[in-house]
């Protein structure tokens, strides 16, 4: 897994961002930035070579589901690795988000430990 | 809601009465064919289902006004900061503990980013220095590296007495950012005591409105639940229910059975 990889935190609440990219720093990403719903999120991503894309579900704007959705659309960025990180945690959302081609799903409140596993999983499936 | 009459009172069981009487009437005259009797009594009957229902409307009408009442609102919307209803006074307080969980929020999050480096550094200097000391003590050192080492060390201690009277001050500080719980907790308590009373004064009114639709013979047809992925934010009781994961692990079982 490369460490400098571009990492994009999408959240309405800059706490859970700050939290998020305090964890990746700990982790050892670094190279991250912010955007708080998807209408100022799927911009960045277009124009920005951005290597990971880790999204809230429930936010004003564009949701995290319709950003996924537009990403997976998008001739460009539709292999991006997408993790979502919600307090969603009805079945049906799950499902949904599983069909519109997540790649990973951590519900809140979530630990530092759950945060890395699945980061890793997802990477170690890319990777091999 | 102040008047706590019955609702499935004496109107309801009264107009069933009447309507039986009536009936029972209506077939005597049909059957002795006085058609000029059984339309003035169909009359009747109609008068008698209107009473009814203007009677429910206006306890329904004045129900609703004394909810609105009890409730502060002001229907004219006149927007006076003095007297703020209770709905917009339940809003605001909302707001205020949003604001005061940001703030707490935020304001820990920079003193532990403050902190975090320091103790870093700090781990850093003391792995250093311990492979030093090691070498000290197996001898290894040569005076001039000794005498190099030692001004080192001083100023290590020197920092590490600095840094850890930061950190201790940062967690005394991170400590008190955690008053807002107490402040939060009484006003969501307070805002909890009027959701309480409006549901109770909506159920009521509920009731009445039933009432008048039993006199009019609406019926409505329930409406078919889709299965909803809108975001509904994080899920209450999440044990006792089907429909919603419990946890990490809930999700994972879930994601795998779906071939993750």
């Amino acid at each position: 897994m490369n460490k400098d990889m571009k990492i994009l935190v999408v959240d309405d609440f800059s706490t859970m961002r700050r939290i998020i990219k305090n964890l990746l720093r700990d982790l050892g990403f670094t190279n991250t930035d912010e955007a708080d719903d998807g209408n100022s999120a799927l911009p960045m991503l277009q124009s920005g070579k951005y290597d990971f894309l880790i999204t809230d579900w429930n936010m004003p704007g564009m949701t995290g589901i319709d950003l996924l959705r537009n990403v997976r659309s998008d001739e460009n960025l539709k292999t991006l690795p997408v993790l979502m990180v919600t307090a969603e945690a009805k079945r049906d959302q799950i499902v949904a988000a599983a069909q519109a081609g997540v790649n990973g799903y951590v519900v809140k409140p979530f630990t530092a430990a759950v945060l890395k596993e699945k980061i890793e999983k997802i990477f170690e499936r890319i990777d091999s | 809601m102040s008047n706590d009459q019955p609702l499935s009172g004496t109107s309801g069981s009264m107009l069933e009465e009447t309507l039986k009487e009536q009936a029972t009437q209506l077939k005597i005259l049909l059957d002795s064919g006085d058609m000029t009797g059984a339309m003035s009594l169909i009359a009747d009957m109609n008068q008698t289902r209107d009473d009814t229902l203007y009677q429910e409307v206006g306890k329904l009408t004045r129900s609703l006004h004394e909810a609105i009442r009890n409730f502060q609102i002001d229907t004219s919307r006149t927007t006076g900061d003095d007297d703020l209803s209770k709905i917009e006074d339940a809003t605001d307080r909302l707001s205020y503990v949003v604001d005061l969980t940001n703030k707490a929020a935020n304001k820990t999050l920079d003193l532990v980013e403050d902190t975090m480096p320091m103790a870093s550094e700090i781990r850093d200097e003391a792995n250093t220095f311990k492979k030093e000391w090691e070498r000290l003590r197996r001898k290894e050192m040569k005076p001039a590296e000794f005498r190099a080492l030692a001004p080192r060390m001083d100023a290590f201690l020197a920092q590490l007495g600095t840094d850890s009277d930061k950190v201790y001050k940062n967690l005394s500080d991170i400590l008190l950012a955690q008053d807002f719980q107490d402040l939060t907790g009484q006003v969501i308590q307070r805002v909890t005591g009027l959701v309480k009373e409006v549901e109770e004064n909506l159920v009521n009114l509920v009731k009445m409105a039933g009432k008048v639709d039993q006199i009019t013979g609406t019926v409505y047809v329930a409406e078919q639940k889709q299965a909803d992925i809108a975001g509904e934010g994080p899920q209450m009781k999440t044990e006792q229910r089907e429909d919603v994961v419990s946890g990490q692990d809930d999700v994972d079982d879930l994601l795998s059975s779906l071939g993750f």
